[in-house]
């Protein structure tokens, strides 16, 4: 078809997309909360002496995939892991800080596992898969053990007994932590558990090498193409199974709380592949982040959480106060979360303090040189519990702030805003995490499922931990278990070198174009575009705008690209070139989700649905179901975009029934 | 601000390297190191020249992947942080600063400013774990650990595997890196299980792939993470400890 210059919401929607069928989704009339007992109870087998004749491809180190590789490597499997790092132990886990929910509920403020199903469901706002929530529940209990016995060092009341603290969005103590590194210690943890099986023999390691395509013959995932990052050689690694742990996509946004280098192309290599992409516009906006304050600034840093504990957020009530913040008196101060919300106070879901943060600097009441930001003031705590004990809590993070601001928080309060964080959308899976490529499974954020339209903090880490250690070790081998005598697919096999020649063209597609921009420039206008159209709130004009304006800058992506220096060695440019280039269709795939789901659910916060008192407003009746979107084409980079089919995997909360959010 | 960079470049680890100066203009005092070095990268990309290849990921001071020597000290001037979070407010208005990779025989480099730190790897593949599979821990309310064990093993477990300790030790040594995952896990309960085993694991690991000790304490001071000296004398008595026990717990 020819391109349209339509910016009509439903002429553009109309034209991108069709729907598709409804996906089969439980299948089953277990209840929820016995369904993750029944499942295992109903796995197929490998037996021990077996398990050798099998080999899994487990692409990321990160919590879910060092996990799943040490784990799977334990039970006798051969493991394949990947990591584009130097190291495992970089995987974007390690920058975890607040900490790990854990339904343990040991002291009596009422915790138990069907409240942490009922906090999590709700605070996804029904739009997760209510079984997926019962596990992680379960689970949690023995995540928290396992990891202690593997060398992490939680932090410990006096008693000896573990230390817990509070996040945001419930009204317990649940959240496990070792300072405000809590990310690392669990992942230092889980890359000496991986080494430990890489030191055994069980699990080849390739580090510095990055995915580019998953090879699918015969309808089943059987093995992966790959890019050594140092030499630039491209090869293949067959397998009987391929797990994704290659965690979400928040950097589409390019400032963004995550890491440099965390992208989506391995998920969405897959997903061209035919794996469906589940809820792509269901994406956190982190309330406490660094605000940007300069064009090079790189990413917008993360502060953990943990400091709405005892950090309170405030305003100034008049529009462009200029003084500085010590100098406004107390009635002069708007504290609009404990205002707006008494009973959760600072300690309101993500989503909320977002968008209340947003509404804020939206009505010119935002603080510091740009007015981009909110204040998260210290002071009545440090007067309260003295100096001592705020250093001890968050020490590491109030030295980052110095560093990142030259600003003493102990002295004046913090700067914050809104930045993105975490994807809850990922690739669809069924209840066993298998994506729709039969063989081909996904763990942590890469995935979909548990969270809803909004992560409750604290809950990322323990689902990258239930799905390596505890889910995926145990539905991997049900799908492999009929496998056993089967033929494998040889490395040699004409199709596993058709794709390896099919990856090396598009790596040299990419340095052909010889333009004049690098792949960074794209990137910063793909971010800016993003936050704006596609951002804490969104508008189906400017979701319509943003997707022209997305399709506009990958054509220029198309023909002005520069990638400097040569493939067939360490190039970074390039290897940024791939990615961005992987992030502008996703982009696009995100922006066409906001704009189909017609209603606003968590962090998806579309302005004409909206109640009186301007919370999310849900529509149940037509969108209690998981977008799970196909590319109907084969992806290629046309002037029209791809089509896209939307399937719906519908929803069903018997043991946590809806009800409208309300955190007053 | 406008500063000159003196970069080394090296095309590989089979090739000889040198030093190029760049000239860096509008960056301001709030950069940080590494978005100086994208900003120069921008305008090598914009002039049609080869970047600058260098590690970083989280940039924000704990993935550990970031490591540039900077007028010979591993990581920059300010004390206990990472080259991510070093900034040009350190440096004065003009300046000449020299930026090398982390220098170490242990370190080949990959390119320009990216080395291989994997030797630090396969010392913690020699030991630096918990001998527990998964689904077999017994309750972690059940061990106590006191207040204070927990924090010290806080203390030495913030290592974030850099390898500056080796890159500023004379003796390419990496025994305060050795020394806080020895310590770390021999604090507490459990992990102590297998002291000695791991000390020796460790210990012989540490010495195959890096220079000796000879507590010059270079590596404590450029140390991002804090880690202690201490943890070397510890290390040195947890090898002390299994030579005379000759026991694997």
């Amino acid at each position: 078809m020819t391109a349209s210059s339509t910016t009509q919401p439903h002429a553009l929607l109309d034209e991108l997309r069709t729907v598709g069928s409804d996906l089969p989704g439980l299948g089953s009339d277990v209840p929820p909360s016995q369904t993750w007992a029944d499942r295992r109870l109903h796995y197929r087998m490998v037996g021990p002496l077996n398990r050798r004749k099998f080999t899994v491809v487990v692409v990321g180190t990160g919590l879910a995939g060092a996990g799943a590789a040490a784990a799977l490597g334990e039970l006798g499997y051969n493991v394949e892991s990947f990591t584009f790092h130097d190291a495992p132990r970089r995987a974007h886990s390690v920058a975890a800080q607040g900490g790990i929910n854990a339904a343990r509920a040991r002291t009596v403020d009422n915790d138990s596992i069907a409240r942490f199903v009922k906090d999590t469901v709700k605070g996804g706002d029904f739009r997760g898969r209510e079984a997926d929530a019962w596990r992680l529940a379960e689970e949690s209990i023995r995540v928290i053990d396992h990891m202690n016995a593997i060398g992490a060092p939680f932090a410990r009341e006096y008693g000896g007994g573990l230390a817990t603290r509070s996040f945001g969005g419930v009204q317990v103590s649940r959240t496990y932590y070792t300072r405000g590194q809590t990310g690392q210690q669990l992942q230092v943890a889980a890359a000496q558990a991986l080494l430990r099986q890489v030191s055994m023999g069980q699990v080849n390691l390739h580090t510095r090498t990055e995915m580019l395509d998953l090879i699918v013959v015969e309808g089943r995932a059987q093995g992966i193409v790959v890019r050594d990052l140092v030499t630039g050689k491209i090869s293949a690694v067959t397998g009987d199974a391929v797990v994704l742990a290659t965690g979400g996509y928040g950097n589409v946004y390019y400032r963004s709380t995550l890491a440099k280098n965390s992208n989506v192309t391995a998920a969405f290599r897959a997903h061209r592949r035919g794996a469906l992409f589940a809820n792509p516009c269901f994406i956190q906006f982190h309330p406490t982040a660094l605000p940007v304050s300069s064009e090079w600034q790189s990413k917008t840093t993360l502060m953990s959480e943990s400091l709405r504990n005892d950090g309170r957020i405030w305003v100034p009530v008049k529009a462009g106060d200029h003084r500085p913040p010590n100098e406004i008196p107390e009635d002069e101060r708007d504290y609009y979360l404990e205002r707006r919300y008494p009973a959760f106070g600072n300690l309101t879901p993500r989503d909320v303090a977002s968008r209340a943060a947003r509404t804020e600097i939206d009505a010119g009441r935002g603080v510091g040189p740009l007015k981009n930001s909110v204040y998260l003031d210290f002071r009545d705590a440090i007067e309260r519990l003295g100096r001592k004990v705020i250093a001890e809590r968050y020490g590491n993070l109030f030295e980052m702030y110095s560093d990142a601001t030259g600003e003493d928080p102990y002295e004046e309060p913090m700067r914050i805003a809104p930045g993105a964080h975490f994807a809850m959308g990922g690739l669809w899976s069924d209840y066993d995490m298998m994506t729709s490529i039969p063989g081909l499974f996904v763990g942590g954020e890469a995935g979909w499922g548990y969270h809803g339209a909004n992560r409750l903090g604290a809950n990322s880490l323990l689902s990258a931990c239930v799905d390596g250690w505890f889910t995926l070790p145990y539905s991997v081998p049900n799908y492999l278990a009929p496998l056993l005598g089967k033929p494998k697919l040889s490395p040699d096999d004409d199709v596993v070198r058709a794709a390896v020649a099919e990856a090396e063209a598009g790596v040299q597609a990419l340095v052909d174009i010889g333009g004049t921009q690098g792949p960074e420039r794209f990137h910063r206008r793909l971010g800016d575009l993003l936050y704006e159209k596609c951002g804490v709130t969104r508008t189906a004009e400017g979701l319509a705008e943003g997707l022209r304006g997305i399709q506009e800058l990958r054509r220029e992506f198309w023909s002005d690209l520069r990638v400097q220096g040569r493939p067939d060695g360490f190039n970074q440019e390039l290897e940024r070139a791939g990615r961005v280039a992987d992030y502008l269709d996703m982009a696009e795939l995100m922006c066409l989700d906001a704009l189909d789901r017609d209603e606003s659910a968590g962090a998806h916060f579309r302005e004409e649905h909206q109640t009186e008192g301007g919370e999310a407003q849900r529509d149940d009746e037509h969108w209690l179901f998981a977008s799970a979107w196909e590319r109907a084409d084969s992806g290629e980079t046309g002037e029209t975009g791809p089509r896209y089919i939307r399937h719906q995997e519908p929803l069903e909360f018997p043991s946590v029934p809806p009800e409208t959010r309300d955190y007053r | 601000m406008k500063l000159t960079l003196k970069v080394w470049r090296q095309e590989s680890g089979a090739e000889e390297g040198h030093f190029e100066e760049y000239l860096l203009e509008e960056v301001g005092p709030e950069f940080s190191l590494l978005e100086a070095l994208d900003k120069l990268n921008d305008d090598l990309v914009t002039r049609g020249e080869e970047p600058i290849a260098f590690d970083s990921d989280c940039r924000e001071g704990i993935c550990g992947a970031c490591g540039v020597t900077v007028d010979g000290r591993p990581h920059g001037p300010q004390e206990k942080t990472p080259s991510c979070r070093q900034h040009l407010r350190s440096f004065e208005d003009g300046a000449t600063v020299q930026l090398e990779p982390f220098r170490s025989g242990a370190f080949p480099v990959v390119k320009d400013l990216a080395v291989d730190r994997s030797a630090l790897d396969r010392v913690i593949e020699a030991g630096g774990f918990v001998s527990t599979s998964v689904g077999t821990a017994p309750d972690a309310d059940a061990i106590p650990v006191s207040h204070e064990s927990a924090e010290w093993a806080l203390d030495l477990a913030a290592c974030i595997g850099c390898g500056a300790c080796v890159a500023a030790c004379p003796n390419g040594s990496a025994q305060l890196f050795a020394g806080s995952k020895t310590m770390h896990l021999a604090t507490l309960p459990s992990s102590s299980k297998e002291r000695g085993r791991r000390a020796k694991g460790i210990t012989r690991a540490a010495e195959a792939e890096f220079g000796p000790c000879s507590v010059y304490g270079e590596c404590a001071e450029v140390c991002p993470a804090g880690i202690p000296l201490t943890a070397i004398a510890g290390l040195n008595k947890e090898k002390l400890r299994q030579v005379l026990r000759n026991k694997d717990d």
